[in-house]
């Protein structure tokens, strides 16, 4: 009841002149309002106890200085500042967003890597193994054109002009030779999926 | 039945901050200490 009679400009004043009690008058007087202020901009209990708590260090460092002038205006300067904390917090929001991953959404569902684990990688290894296998089964001329248009990555032109033949026959040969690796695949049952 | 067309009123929310802010606030309060030597004020945390 005694708090109620000192105005917010005697206690500001004790406060500059030492009395730390003054400022746990002055806080616990306003706490309400200014908190209340802050969370119906921010709707985040933990971001406004952060602005809050920026607030009243602004405020402290302010009054310590001597750079407050008193105008008998104390909650509506401390209004302010949180005011600006407050853009503050919305601007470095802005520019790096965050996602709390607490939601349905989940951000790795939509980042990844692209790196493979341990387990796929041994996959890939074991499938590219007996894809190479398959395609030393194949006959030479098969084999050739295979080999020089998936990995060499020639095109049917340049494999017409370094074999010899017309680019059909390339193009045949090719043909051939995948329908000859899917016969050998159905035939042994073979799986070359990752 | 006549209609109201006065606003609703906004319900204020009222909440306060947690005890350890306000805790944490008065302590850094008790801490901070600005020393002044001549056109300069330094700040000092003495925790």
């Amino acid at each position: 009841m005694q708090n109620k009679l000192i105005s917010d400009a005697t206690l500001v004043s004790n406060y500059i002149q030492g009395d730390e009690s003054s400022l746990e008058i002055l806080i616990k007087r306003h706490k309400q309002r200014i908190f209340s202020f802050i969370y119906s901009k921010v709707y985040d209990r933990d971001v406004a106890e952060d602005v809050f708590q920026d607030t009243f260090i602004k405020v402290i460092k302010t009054l310590k200085r001597g750079a407050y002038n008193e105008e008998g205006k104390f909650l509506p300067w401390v209004m302010r500042i949180s005011h600006n904390l407050v853009i503050d917090h919305f601007r470095k929001n802005n520019r790096m967003p965050k996602f709390d991953n607490s939601g349905e959404f989940s951000i790795f569902s939509v980042l990844s890597c692209d790196t493979l684990n341990a387990e796929k990688a041994l996959i890939k290894e074991q499938v590219e193994s007996d894809v190479r296998r398959l395609i030393d089964e194949l006959p030479e001329d098969q084999k050739e054109v295979l080999m020089m248009r998936m990995y060499n990555d020639m095109s049917f032109k340049e494999i017409s002009e370094r074999t010899g033949v017309s680019i059909n026959t390339a193009l045949g040969r090719m043909r051939y030779a995948l329908i000859n690796m899917r016969k050998v695949i159905e035939k042994h049952n073979i799986i070359l999926t990752n | 039945m006549a209609k109201l067309y006065s606003k609703k009123n906004k319900t204020e929310i009222k909440m306060n901050p947690r005890d350890e802010t306000i805790s944490f606030i008065l302590n850094y309060s008790k801490a901070l200490c600005v020393i002044k030597y001549k056109n300069l004020k330094f700040e000092a945390l003495q925790n």
